[in-house]
């Protein structure tokens, strides 16, 4: 038996009948053992198909041996893999050192139901990747976005309630805007399979449809994307969540919705719209611009740790959005490789923070004093990812701004221009990050009742592990590189 | 004939109507149910999109009977994701009013500006 061309459908199965089964175990810890368990496996399938896929072939499944354009197809080539990565290994290390957190902010008896939805939201953002059919990925968006709806409003904090709501609002108008973009485009061609779609919209007349499904589509997934200025659900959702939560969303869940913007996009439009890549261009690349630049001013003055990593992230969307308007194989590829290094430090970093709430009940900057001695290890990995984050050489962080930079100089007579803000904005990272060292290392320490000492070794151990990553994957880049120049290969060889 | 072009389109029409008035009352309004209601409307409008575009003139439900050929068929496939996209949209809105319900539990009240000065 060749489990192999199974891969495509195993890595959304495994997580999706998971999640009811989890449901069932009661007793104290199975539910985090089974949920953490099934997360391992589909990171390890994600792991197997990403080396499958390393040299630029794509592996194709056939659902139910319906051959596609009828049945629904499932594929998974450089792009997908480097996605299935980032979401599966942000699902599985954020669950792996969850334990000590969920139980702290979750009720034991609700618990088992909390992992499921974890576990739903994981296969709802695996099938967005693996699918390669435009209605698919309108029904799993809605899984993961209502299974995220659960998790963010999961916690003990009662202000994620309203987050929630504006989340869920926004998302199920994001999610509706798609949907009628792809109904346009069904009604001029008369089919939902991505590859057949390029095809048939050659042989439309009239491509008015076509051009305002490009609208709808280009907004709707912006809205998931939490693109500038459709961000304003991301800060409240992130910081009120329960603080694991925050981890696993942060690092994964709008990339997807970027992910399937790029390949919508480029794999469908832009061949058949003429000139509709000047278009994307001038229509993303200010707004990246903007997003970078505004998100990274207001993450200098926010006050609250979580609220400020928050901003940053939409910064981060702006780079990769950036990369991706160059509409070059260089900017793709910095784009690629930055979702994948953003996860690492942003999971890193939110992962510390876990570790921080875990002693401190107040996350503001001005009540965390002290912290860098009584939670050093913490504190440690905090500036590592820190560090990445604002891309310092010899940590990830450093190689995919240093790519995004060389496509920016490559992308004509106004790169100049966008490696001045690419590097203000470092800059602007630079002085983020400082006021959490300052807060933390160089603050008088806070009177608290009980004496602090570091997170549980569960906890901290994953942490410090993702932070040697972001130096690990700095000095090493090769994996998500090669991924990332095959998927922008393959990407603009479906643009011209 | 220009007019007759204009009412051939509709269920367009109606569409296009539908979904701006869900919109405007998602934007607009304060209250939680009722921003809850417009959204309904604006997922609603798509549902009609869906449905009018699978009519065929003269098309019938495309079941396969024996002796009668050449029938004409509507198109049975945007109905059946339709149907997909109204279960998408009652359980979007069975979570939906459940927040609700917990907001209305936390806050004692779901009117939106209220939220906001209770935090």
């Amino acid at each position: 038996m060749d489990l192999l061309a199974h891969l495509p459908a195993l890595q959304v199965v495994v997580p999706m009948l998971s999640a009811p089964l989890v449901v069932l175990l009661q007793p104290k810890g199975l539910a985090w053992a089974g949920a953490t368990a099934a997360a391992l496996v589909s990171f390890a399938i994600a792991l197997t198909l990403a080396l499958a896929v390393l040299d630029g072939q794509t592996l194709d499944y056939a659902m139910g041996g319906w051959p596609a354009p009828f049945g629904i197809a499932l594929s998974v080539d450089a792009f997908s893999a480097l996605v299935l990565l980032v979401v599966t290994g942000a699902g599985a290390a954020a669950l792996l050192a969850a334990k000590p957190s969920i139980d702290q902010q979750i009720e034991a008896e609700r618990q088992p139901l909390f992992y499921s939805a974890w576990l739903l939201a994981l296969s709802g953002l695996v099938g967005i990747v693996v699918s390669a059919d435009a209605f698919n990925i309108f029904v799993f968006m809605e899984i993961s976005s209502l299974a995220s709806y659960i998790l963010i409003a999961g916690g003990p904090d009662r202000r994620a309630l309203p987050a929630v709501f504006k989340y869920l609002i926004m998302g199920t108008i994001g999610a509706t805007f798609y949907l009628i973009g792809v109904g346009l485009i069904y009604m001029m061609t008369g089919t939902l399979n991505l590859a057949d779609m390029e095809a048939r919209i050659g042989d439309v007349t009239d491509l008015n449809p076509v051009l305002v499904a490009a609208g709808f589509i280009t907004m709707g997934l912006a809205l998931k994307a939490a693109v500038f200025p459709l961000h304003v659900w991301v800060p409240n959702a992130y910081t009120h969540a329960p603080h694991m939560v925050t981890v696993f969303l942060a690092a994964c869940a709008t990339k997807v919705s970027l992910y399937v913007l790029i390949r919508f996009d480029y794999m469908v439009l832009q061949t058949n719209l003429e000139s509709h890549e000047v278009q994307f261009a001038l229509f993303m690349m200010p707004l990246a611009i903007l997003g970078i630049l505004v998100a990274s001013a207001v993450a200098m003055f926010e006050g609250h740790l979580k609220r400020l990593l928050a901003s940053s992230s939409i910064a981060q969307i702006g780079y990769i959005l950036l990369g991706a308007s160059f509409v070059s194989i260089a900017g793709l590829s910095a784009s690629g490789v930055h979702l994948f290094n953003h996860a690492l430090a942003k999971g890193g970093l939110f992962l510390a923070v876990a570790c921080l709430a875990y002693q401190y009940r107040d996350l503001r900057l001005d009540q965390l004093g002290g912290a860098g001695a009584r939670m050093p290890w913490t504190c440690a990995a905090l500036v590592v990812c820190g560090l990445s984050l604002i891309g310092v050489p010899g940590t990830a962080g450093f190689i995919s701004k240093w790519l995004l930079i060389n496509a920016a100089l490559e992308s004509g007579p106004w790169g100049w221009g966008l490696v001045a803000i690419i590097l203000i904005s470092s800059l602007m990272a630079v002085v983020y990050i400082w006021r959490i060292v300052e807060a933390v290392y160089f603050k008088a320490p806070v009177e608290t009742d009980a004496p602090i000492s570091e997170a549980p070794i569960q906890l901290l151990f994953i942490t410090g592990l993702v932070a040697l990553l972001n130096i690990y994957f700095g000095l090493f880049p090769q994996i998500p590189l090669e991924l990332a120049n095959s998927a922008a290969a393959l990407l603009m060889e479906g643009a011209q | 004939m220009k007019l007759l072009e204009l009412l051939g389109y509709f269920n367009y029409w109606v569409f296009a109507i539908i979904l701006t008035v869900g919109l405007y009352a998602v934007i607009s309004k304060t209250n939680l149910i009722k921003k809850l209601i417009g959204l309904s409307i604006f997922q609603s409008a798509v549902f009609l999109m869906y449905i009018t575009m699978d009519k065929v003139e003269g098309g019938t439900a495309p079941i396969i009977q024996a002796g009668v050929e050449n029938q004409i068929f509507s198109n049975p496939l945007p109905q059946v994701l339709i149907l997909t996209a109204i279960v998408v949209g009652v359980s979007t809105l069975a979570l939906g009013l459940a927040m609700v319900v917990r907001i209305s539990e936390c806050y004692g009240t779901i009117e939106e500006n209220e939220i906001l000065d209770a935090d």
